[in-house]
């Protein structure tokens, strides 16, 4: 059971993963982007509309599916969708200098509703004669998981029984750790975030990089909404199944302290405490309820005291939230 | 020979801050964006309908005034309500945007005052005569909105803890509470019965009409409030620079504290009006996600309650329709939060256009670069 749990845990934790660095990407740059739980949603159902008409050109028969092009074309989808949606928060902070937490709300409200308007309205709009959306086939191809992985045991289903956007996942928050602290680029985007006057007149492309990282971190962001409806949802689609999931990963942010390697160990810790109520033997029902409230618990306290310790590279970045514009310096 | 022959790049438009626009340009290009928006969900929703351009916006405005036309006016009690809640929740949060701080957990207060309602209304219902209830309803619901939204704010002033998270997550604690009272209230049957005892009164025609009515005064007190008291002026300089506060003898403090107090306070009343005042019960989904759409009305109505009143009801208006356009073509009602978004972006966006004007590159000739 404890490995069923961990098992478990992981593959709740790989949206949260997802989105998290995103937004450790974006809010480097110096933008709080509320918009991601929006772009989530917007992510997820990009890859819902790939698939379903890859599965439809394909007459919805298996054998007519290539695997390549059934994952290729719902992560390109996906990808163009939250890359959409990054650019629309990015015109409106960056070049328009709009406020940036009611332009991300907006941006929330309007992703959610995209995702729940195509999720409903899908098979009626394309004059499709399915019941329901259910992606099962896309899903498989998604899911495939390693040949040996039952042959070893606890071993083989905690690390090795993933889909390949969990691994994927992990060696993006990687990734991004090492640009981040160890390249030339990483060290200009975090002066940009730090301090948009001094990056620029260090001779920095400010607002290229607010572009660049806002996008790339939007299109990260999304592949957590995939992942979510393609690995733990079985392709299967319902509005708002994906719940707050988006907000999570916001407020992971502040728990791994900016830092996308520490993402990866706080996104498993939620993952597990979003789980743990299904697990804790001698639970009522309304207990039950409660126990759902300990991840967002956990986030106020670790805001808390992070905001008490006041330690210098435990602080957000400088600038987070603030527009720059040149000639108001 | 001194002459410089490299070529100096020089962008195409360049952006210069404008004085203050007069105030009825401002508001035209605000009206600009609007009705542009309104166009484009009406070019998005034909498209995907199959509807004649005119006829979406029949369909809107029937589907949010029925046959207002024919003296049935019960649509437009509903369209009434639904304005006047979000205005309150927008009312609760504009002292608080004011001041920049970011409170995000409307959602959570209106719900925690809700509760605090719900408990009065069933634990002394029946115990105590009406005209002690309703007021321990009313006191009790604002009192923990108010503690609600003080939370956040003590660690905000103590320790600056960021508000915007903090608040955000106060909501899903506040959600998570009230699916346990159901759960225990309701017996695993995940809903409250309505309880009667406890519950405003209704006046008038509609049960409607004391929300409308109790919401439109705590428009006129926060206008005064904001504009005319010392208190309004004090959350003014707060917002504009805390250090010009300080330097005044401004207890900032003080300020966030009582503000967000307020802002909670105000929140409690809302929660208040949706359960004792018109649903008579409480779930998850009672306050529905207005608290976010809230801070929209507050920020785009330039924290003026009175704009604040034309934008919910340009918002709700919005939502209504569209999502009566999507149903009655069977398509997903979602289509309503595109509709409020497309909207909303447009509004922010044009902001921009308010603040700065964009100047192309003129021909300097003559003139050594």
């Amino acid at each position: 059971m404890i490995v069923e749990f961990i098992s478990r845990a992981i593959l709740l934790s790989i949206p949260l993963l997802y989105g998290s660095v995103g937004e450790i990407l974006t809010e480097k740059s110096g933008h709080l982007n509320l918009g991601i739980p929006g772009i989530m949603y917007s992510g997820a159902i990009g890859g819902v509309i790939g698939a379903f008409l890859y599965e439809n050109a394909c007459g919805n028969d298996l054998a007519n599916m290539n695997p390549f092009l059934a994952i290729l074309i719902p992560l390109i989808c996906s990808i163009l969708f939250s890359v959409f949606m990054g650019l629309i928060y990015s015109f409106m902070t960056v070049t328009l200098r709009a406020n940036q937490n009611v332009t991300g709300l907006a941006i929330t409200t309007f992703g959610i509703g995209l995702g729940n308007f195509f999720g409903g309205s899908l098979i009626k709009l394309v004059d499709s004669d399915l019941p329901s959306i259910a992606l099962t086939k896309t899903s498989k191809f998604f899911k495939a998981e390693l040949p040996f992985a039952d042959d070893l045991g606890w071993f083989g289903e905690i690390f090795l029984s993933h889909d390949f956007l969990a691994y994927l996942a992990i060696a993006i928050a990687l990734a991004a750790s090492f640009v981040l602290s160890k390249t030339r680029i990483g060290l200009n985007l975090r002066s940009v975030g730090e301090n948009p006057a001094t990056a620029d007149a260090a001779g920095i492309n400010v607002t290229r990089y607010k572009y660049l990282a806002t996008c790339i971190g939007s299109a990260v962001a999304g592949l957590g909404g995939l992942q979510y409806v393609m690995a733990y949802a079985d392709g299967v689609w319902s509005n708002n199944a994906f719940g707050d999931r988006g907000w999570m990963a916001i407020a992971l942010v502040i728990f791994a302290l900016w830092k996308p390697s520490m993402a990866i160990v706080g996104s498993f810790l939620f993952g597990a405490l979003c789980n743990a109520n299904n697990y804790v033997q001698g639970l009522g029902a309304e207990t039950q309820e409660l126990f759902k409230m300990l991840p967002y618990v956990v986030t106020i306290v670790v805001l808390i005291i992070t905001s008490m310790r006041k330690k210098r590279e435990h602080q957000p970045p400088e600038s987070l939230g603030l527009p720059y514009f040149r000639e108001e310096r | 020979m001194s002459q410089n022959t490299k070529k100096h790049h020089e962008p195409l438009i360049h952006i210069v801050k404008r004085d203050d626009m007069v105030w009825w340009q401002a508001w035209g290009i605000r009206l600009a964006a609007i009705v542009l928006g309104v166009l484009l969900i009406g070019i998005v929703s034909a498209v995907l309908t199959g509807e004649s351009f005119f006829e979406v916006y029949g369909i809107m405005f029937r589907g949010v005034f029925g046959r207002i036309f024919e003296g049935k006016t019960s649509m437009l009690w509903k369209f009434g309500q639904d304005t006047v809640i979000l205005l309150c929740l927008g009312l609760a949060v504009a002292p608080a945007f004011k001041m920049k701080f970011w409170n995000c957990g409307a959602e959570g207060q209106a719900l925690i005052g809700g509760l605090a309602a719900m408990f009065c209304m069933i634990q002394f219902g029946g115990k105590l005569p009406e005209w002690m209830l309703v007021p321990l309803v009313i006191v009790s619901s604002i009192i923990a909105g108010a503690i609600w939204g003080l939370i956040p704010a003590i660690f905000k002033a103590r320790w600056n803890t960021n508000e915007t998270l903090f608040t955000l997550m106060m909501n899903y604690v506040a959600t998570q509470i009230i699916a346990y009272y159901v759960y225990i209230v309701g017996g695993g049957s995940n809903v409250i019965n309505p309880v009667e005892t406890g519950a405003l009164p209704v006046i008038g025609k509609s049960q409607y009409l004391l929300n409308i009515l109790i919401v439109a005064a705590l428009t006129v007190a926060m206008h005064v409030y904001l504009k005319y008291s010392k208190q309004g002026y004090e959350i003014t300089v707060v917002g504009e620079s805390q250090n010009t506060a300080r330097y005044i003898g401004i207890n900032v403090k003080k300020v966030v504290l009582r503000t967000m107090m307020l802002s909670g306070a105000v929140c409690g009343i809302a929660g208040m009006l949706l359960v004792a005042g018109t649903d008579h019960s409480i779930n998850k989904d009672t306050v529905g996600g207005q608290g976010f759409t809230a801070i929209m009305v507050a920020w785009l109505g330039q924290f003026n309650p009175f704009v604040m009143v034309l934008m919910s009801a340009l918002i709700i208006f919005l939502r209504t329709g569209a999502a009566k356009v999507a149903d009655s073509n069977m398509l997903n009602s979602s289509f309503a939060d595109i509709s409020v978004g497309l909207v909303i972006l447009m509004l922010v966006g044009c902001e921009f256009f308010i603040q700065y004007s964009v100047r192309l590159r003129r021909a300097k000739k003559g003139v050594e670069a």
